[in-house]
C-alpha cells in the first residue's frame, strides 16, 4: 500500500492534527509499512461472516432518559479544569468569520 | 529490608485487620521505600503521600472503634494514571492532561475506597496506554527493577514496576492489548484481565472500548482474586459492563486440578520464540502435569491475523475517542485566532507521536472509501478469531501459552520501530479481541535473569478455573517469592 505525502495532509485534515513537515515525511513513511502489514487480512475469506463489534453479547443496555443532576461540587471540579470560561459555560473562538456573517 | 514491603497484600490486610500492624505503619513504609528506590526506577508520576497517611489513619480509627471494615482495608494501592481519583491529578501520561485534576471516583475507585484501600500513587504509562514498553510516556522511561536497562513492559509498566519493586503491595492496570499481562511478566508478578464486561470502566480513560478493561496487578494469585472480588461486577455507569454474578474468588483458588484440560495452542509455539521463554513453559507444562492436569495439542487458526486486527480495531476506536481533547473543555489549549487552527495545534502539540500515528492510522481505516477494506474487515476477521476461541473452548478449559516471545527487551531497542513494537504484543491481542479473561503469572527467568511470563486464558467469565490453575503452579514453584536487588 502506497502511502502519499497527500493522503497524510488529508487525513491529518480531517483528525485535526498538525504536523511539521519533518513529521510528514516520517509519518507517510511509517503508516505505509503499517498498511502494508495490515494488508494481509485481506487473504482471509469473510463473505459469509458477520461482523464483532465489540467481544460482549451484543445485547443493548437501555435505561431511562432521565436527567441525573450533578452536585455543584462535580460542576465546580469539571469547570475548573476548562481552558477558559463564563460563568457556567465553556469559553471558545469564534467559529465564523467575521467578514462572511 | 523492612519485612512489611515483601508481605503479600492477604498477609497484610490480615495483619492490619488483627491490629498487629497499623495501616499508617504499613503505608508508611512503602512510601519510604519508594521515596528511596523510584528515583532510579520511576514508577510513579506522582506519589500521593498526604492522601495516603489520611486514609491510612481513617482505617486505623475504624479498625480500633471495632467499625466493620472492607477487604483491603489499611492496605495500600498504586493506580495507574489513567485512571481517576476525585481531586487527584490524572495525566495518563500525556502533556494534553498535564494539568488535568480529575473531577469524580472512576468506579473502580469507589469499590477500593469502600474496601478500605490507601491510594499511595499514580503510575506512569505509555502515552494514553498506547504502548508496550512506557517509552511512550510524555514525561519518562519506568526502568524494570529486575534490570534497569530493559524495559518494564507496557502500557502499565509504572504499576507493573511498583508491585515489583516492592513499592506498592498491589496496583491497578489497563489492558487493551496485552497493557497488564505484558508488563507483569517483564516484572515477575501477576496480572490479570478480566471477562470483556467483568470490571467497570467508568473513569477509565478510553482507548479502545471494545477491548479495554481494567484489571489487578500484584505479587501474588491469591492476590489477584482479593483484589478482583473488590472491583469486579456490573455498573449502570458503564453501559458494556455485563450484568453476571460475581462469584468468591478466593473460595474456588485452592480447590485441586487433577483432570483439568489445558490446550496448547500450536500457533503460539512457533520458531522465533526466545530458547529461555520456550525453555520456561516446558518447565511449567510439567509441573501442570504431575499436578494431574492432562494437555491437549489445540489450533487458533487466525491467530496469523490477530496484530493486524487489533490495530486496524485500536486505532480506529482510539482516533474517535481521542476527539474529545480538543482543547474546549480540559486539556491543553494552544491559543490562536479561530478555533480550527485552536483544534489542530493544541492537538498536534499536545499529542505524542505514538497517539498521533495510532490516530491517523484509525482515522484512515475509517475515512470514506476505506472503512470496508479496514475496520469492516478487521471486524470480520475478529469473529473468526473469536470463533478460535470458542472452538478451542469446546475441547479444553484453559489455553496455556507464553505471555511474550521474549523477556524484556532493552529501552530503546525497539523504540524506532512502530511495528516491531507492536509485534511484542502477539501473544497477548488475541485475549482482547475474543474478550475471554487472560493472565500472567511468572514461571522463570532468562540467562540474564529478566523474569519470564506464562499466560493462562479461560472461557468468558470463567476467571475461577484460571485462578484455581494459576495458584496450583505458584504453590508449585518458588517465582513469587523472589525479589529484585535495587
Amino acid at each position: 500500500m502506497e502511502i502519499s505525502k497527500k493522503d497524510v495532509d488529508y487525513v491529518a485534515s480531517l483528525a485535526r492534527l498538525e504536523f511539521n513537515e519533518k513529521d510528514k515525511e516520517s509519518l507517510t513513511q511509517q503508516l505505509g509499512s503499517i498498511l502494508n502489514y495490515i494488508e494481509k487480512i485481506k487473504e482471509v475469506d469473510t463473505s459469509k461472516i458477520e461482523p464483532t463489534s465489540h467481544g460482549a453479547s451484543g445485547e443493548n443496555f437501555w435505561r431511562e432518559d432521565k436527567v441525573i443532576k450533578s452536585s455543584q461540587k462535580t460542576i465546580d471540579a469539571i469547570f475548573k479544569n476548562a481552558p477558559d470560561k463564563e460563568a457556567d459555560f465553556f469559553k471558545v473562538k469564534k467559529v465564523m468569520d467575521t467578514e462572511e456573517e | 529490608m523492612n519485612e512489611i514491603i515483601k508481605m503479600s497484600a492477604t498477609t497484610l490486610a490480615e495483619k492490619i485487620k488483627n491490629k498487629e500492624l497499623s495501616s499508617v505503619e504499613v503505608t508508611k513504609a512503602f512510601i519510604k521505600r519508594a521515596k528511596e528506590t523510584d528515583p532510579k526506577i520511576k514508577a510513579y508520576i506522582s506519589i500521593t503521600e498526604e492522601y495516603a497517611i489520611n486514609q491510612a489513619e481513617e482505617s486505623d480509627k475504624k479498625i480500633a472503634s471495632g467499625a466493620e471494615t472492607g477487604e483491603l482495608e489499611g492496605v495500600p494501592i498504586a493506580i495507574k494514571d489513567n485512571i481517576l481519583i476525585e481531586n487527584i491529578k490524572m495525566t495518563a501520561s500525556s502533556k494534553i492532561l498535564e494539568n488535568y485534576t480529575a473531577p469524580y471516583d472512576a468506579t473502580v475507585i469507589e469499590k477500593l475506597k469502600k474496601a478500605g484501600a490507601v491510594f499511595i500513587g499514580k503510575t506512569n504509562l505509555d502515552e494514553f496506554a498506547m504502548g508496550s514498553s512506557t517509552e511512550n510516556s510524555a514525561f519518562f522511561t519506568t526502568k524494570n527493577p529486575w534490570n534497569t536497562e530493559h524495559i518494564p513492559g507496557g502500557s502499565s509498566g509504572g504499576s507493573a514496576s511498583a508491585v515489583s519493586a516492592m513499592t506498592a503491595p498491589l496496583a491497578l492496570g489497563t489492558d487493551t492489548g496485552g497493557s497488564i499481562r505484558q508488563p507483569a511478566s517483564c516484572c515477575g508478578i501477576v496480572g490479570l484481565k478480566p471477562t470483556y464486561g467483568r470490571v467497570s470502566r467508568f473513569g477509565a480513560v478510553a482507548f479502545a472500548s471494545s477491548l479495554d478493561q481494567i484489571g489487578p496487578m500484584s505479587k501474588t494469585v491469591e492476590d489477584s482474586a482479593l483484589l478482583l472480588n473488590v472491583i469486579a461486577g456490573f455498573d449502570k455507569k458503564d453501559s458494556t459492563s455485563i450484568n453476571v454474578p460475581v462469584p468468591d474468588y478466593l473460595e474456588t483458588i485452592k480447590q485441586d486440578i487433577k483432570g483439568l484440560k489445558i490446550g496448547l495452542p500450536k500457533e503460539y509455539f512457533i520458531d522465533g520464540l526466545d530458547s529461555d521463554v520456550k525453555k520456561s513453559i516446558e518447565k511449567a507444562i510439567e509441573i501442570y502435569k504431575k499436578a494431574g492436569a492432562e494437555f491437549v495439542e489445540i489450533s487458533l487458526p487466525h491467530t496469523d491475523y490477530a496484530v493486524a486486527v487489533y490495530y486496524i480495531i485500536c486505532c480506529s476506536e482510539a482516533s474517535a475517542n481521542l476527539a474529545r481533547y480538543d482543547g474546549v473543555r480540559y486539556g491543553f489549549r494552544a491559543e490562536c485566532d479561530n478555533l480550527l487552527d485552536e483544534y489542530q495545534k493544541s492537538r498536534g502539540q499536545g499529542f505524542g507521536p505514538e497517539v498521533k500515528r495510532r490516530i491517523m492510522l484509525g482515522t484512515y481505516a475509517l475515512s470514506a472509501g476505506y472503512y470496508d477494506a479496514y475496520y469492516g474487515k478487521a471486524q470480520k476477521v475478529r469473529t473468526l478469531i473469536k470463533q478460535d476461541f470458542e472452538n478451542a473452548f469446546k475441547k479444553v478449559d484453559l489455553i496455556l501459552t507464553p505471555s511474550a516471545p521474549t523477556p524484556a527487551f532493552k529501552i530503546g531497542e525497539k523504540s524506532s520501530d512502530p511495528l516491531q513494537m507492536y509485534l511484542s504484543d502477539i501473544f497477548t491481542i488475541s485475549c482482547n479481541l475474543a474478550a475471554v479473561p487472560g493472565m500472567s503469572i511468572p514461571c522463570g527467568f532468562s540467562e540474564k535473569g529478566i523474569p519470564i511470563g506464562m499466560q493462562l486464558l479461560a472461557r468468558n467469565f470463567d476467571e475461577q478455573t484460571m485462578f484455581k490453575a494459576a495458584y496450583s503452579y505458584q504453590q508449585a514453584t518458588e517465582w513469587h517469592k523472589q525479589f529484585p536487588n535495587i
